[in-house]
């Protein structure tokens, strides 16, 4: 496309969104460019922007907390919530999708309803429950309810199952296939679209979550970045060192931009569902 | 026990391949069992995770529960301490101003950034990206960088307000100031309801426009009385999730402030959150969940009673 050739009102949007995504960008900049300052030059007024970059800056954090403890942590805990939705979701999916039974529209009416519950709602007694179960501080509470659907997931996965046509499956059950190995055989394979998106935003949600892991986990040594970090600038051993906080902050928040980086599409994908079919 | 509740369905609708019924009875019946093997997850899920738990907190909230002796029946007695406690008064009007301020702000500044995205511009795709990225930086982190931007010696804010003169004040710290710091950096967060606005976008006709354009109108009319109209029902989507969502923040005035300086903050999952946790006071919390329910409830019903209004339903001919 040459310059020339744009029209004003174009050169006049590129303006307006160039400024407004430099103010939108301009946090994001600051936490990279504090992470990499010294401790002395992050309390210069007005800020500075030139300086040489501190880069161990980041391999103090990982000496001062046991960060490999909390990116493990948080890598378990998000790997197996990740999985269990998948499973949970396509499988029951599939029942709503394909399979014919009495109820099963109203329990589906009923699971949609259920996107309007608030989770503060539930917190109380879950917490209660899983207390009296001894599961405080172990990652069950926070991993255990991904094995059991979440409704709007459930939602995106039938609505690309009832998508798949039908002859497909008609042809497998002739040649002797249950529904279980339809299901897995069949429509899994079939539905990478729908994977990638629910993947990516439970890794998100997964990974951003922060009021399950902080009242479901005590010990330090279970913390996962989002909590570890909540506690940082009160920690006597980070305390008031702005520097290593932002660099701490800035790994904190790398994962989750790379995954919306490398799986854009599918992130969209998945939000314009959300708006549109509702 | 499945088996006896199935309803037999009349064959006479399936093509008559010659085939006995009975084959075919115990196929519709063996399909629904598998239906509810399939569905088993979801209505486990939906028992002990939301419905079993949502009951249950309306039952808690009716007694007095420390989780170290049994629950104690106690009535109403919760919800009146609720509306005598002063705090928990001032907790539902910060909520209430952050909802107010914070919800319509972010569908004006996500509707007018869609709009200006939906064009065949050069660097688009960076430009919503750049836009999106914000959103999914997890709350915890957004709240460090927030609270590091509102320093009020040292943070970007005052050093930017003093460029052009004027002195900051110290935000987080200043009771008339926290709330306001903590809406602002609350529309960082516009990017998935500017996705939604964008996806809703693509399905507004273009000859509406061109229409608009013959008689005269300007970019900003033709906005205002095509795009705003066709994307009423967008709206009313991104209104309804932005009103439960504002009275389930949590991160971030958990970690900017703590609902202080003097429960300036204090957004009701807070105040929940104090009660529950560090109180151990579980029935009460539970009525501040139900308290917070029943707005939401409320609202939404408000919302789509109002509907008739201002939401645009697409008839035939739109197209």
């Amino acid at each position: 496309m040459s310059r020339r050739r744009l029209p004003l009102g174009i050169w006049i949007r590129l303006v307006v969104l160039s400024v407004g995504c430099f103010a939108v960008l301009m946090p994001v900049v600051w936490m990279v460019l504090t992470s990499l300052k010294s401790a002395g030059q992050v309390f210069v007024t007005p800020p500075i922007w030139v300086f040489s970059p501190q880069w161990h800056n980041y391999a103090e954090v990982f000496e001062l907390v046991p960060f490999q403890r909390y990116i493990l942590n948080t890598a378990t805990i998000v790997g197996l919530v990740v999985l269990g939705t998948l499973l949970s979701c396509s499988f029951s999916a599939y029942g709503f999708a394909r399979l014919k039974a009495p109820g099963r529209n109203a329990i589906f009416m009923v699971l949609m309803a259920t996107l309007m519950l608030p989770t503060t709602v539930t917190l109380v007694p879950t917490y209660i429950v899983f207390n009296h179960l001894g599961w405080l501080n172990t990652f069950k509470p926070l991993i255990l309810p991904a094995y059991f659907g979440t409704a709007f997931f459930i939602f995106l996965f039938r609505q690309f199952f009832l998508g798949i046509p039908r002859e497909l499956e008609e042809a497998a059950r002739i040649d002797g296939a249950g529904y279980l190995r339809i299901w897995w055989a069949i429509f899994l394979p079939l539905s990478w679209p729908v994977i990638a998106t629910v993947t990516v935003f439970t890794f998100i949600a997964a990974y951003n979550d922060f009021f399950g892991p902080v009242i479901y986990l005590s010990d330090e040594s279970k913390y996962t970045i989002a909590v570890a970090l909540s506690y940082f600038s009160g920690s006597p051993r980070i305390g008031p060192q702005i520097h290593l906080t932002m660099a701490a902050t800035t790994i904190a928040a790398l994962p989750s931009i790379l995954v919306f980086l490398l799986a854009q599409r599918y992130f969209i994908r998945g939000i314009a569902v959300s708006g549109v079919n509702k | 026990m499945t088996q006896q509740r199935v309803v037999v369905r009349p064959v006479a609708d399936r093509p008559s391949v010659s085939r006995s019924p009975r084959p075919r009875l115990t196929m519709t019946r063996r399909q629904a069992l598998w239906c509810y093997v399939f569905i088993a997850p979801a209505v486990l899920g939906l028992l002990l995770f939301s419905l079993g738990p949502m009951i249950a907190s309306l039952g808690l909230s009716f007694t007095s529960y420390d989780m170290l002796t049994s629950p104690i029946w106690t009535g109403t007695e919760n919800y009146g301490a609720l509306f005598a406690d002063p705090i928990f008064r001032k907790s539902l009007g910060v909520t209430l101003i952050y909802g107010v301020v914070s919800v319509p702000a972010t569908l004006v500044i996500a509707l007018v950034l869609a709009i200006l995205l939906n064009a065949k511009l050069p660097g688009l795709k960076f430009f919503r990206s750049a836009y999106y990225l914000p959103s999914v930086i997890s709350g915890v982190a957004v709240a460090m960088v927030w609270k590091w931007m509102f320093n009020g010696e040292y943070g970007l804010v005052n050093a930017a307000l003093a460029k052009v003169g004027l002195q900051g004040p110290a935000w987080l710290t200043d009771e008339q100031w926290a709330l306001r710091a903590l809406i602002f950096m609350s529309l960082w967060g516009f990017g998935g309801t500017m996705l939604i606005y964008l996806a809703g976008l693509q399905g507004v006709p273009k000859e509406l426009y061109e229409a608009a354009r013959v008689d005269g109108a300007s970019t900003f009319r033709q906005h205002l009385h095509v795009t705003v109209p066709m994307l009423s029902t967008v709206t009313l989507f991104n209104l309804v999730m932005g009103i439960i969502n504002s009275l389930q923040v949590f991160a971030e005035p958990f970690v900017l402030t703590q609902g202080g300086p003097n429960n300036s903050t204090l957004l009701l999952s807070v105040y929940l959150y104090q009660n529950a946790f560090e109180y151990l006071k579980m029935g009460y919390a539970s009525a501040i969940a139900w308290v917070a329910f029943a707005i939401i409830l409320v609202l939404t019903l408000l919302v789509f009673r109002s509907t008739p209004m201002w939401v645009h339903t697409a008839t035939e001919d739109d197209r």
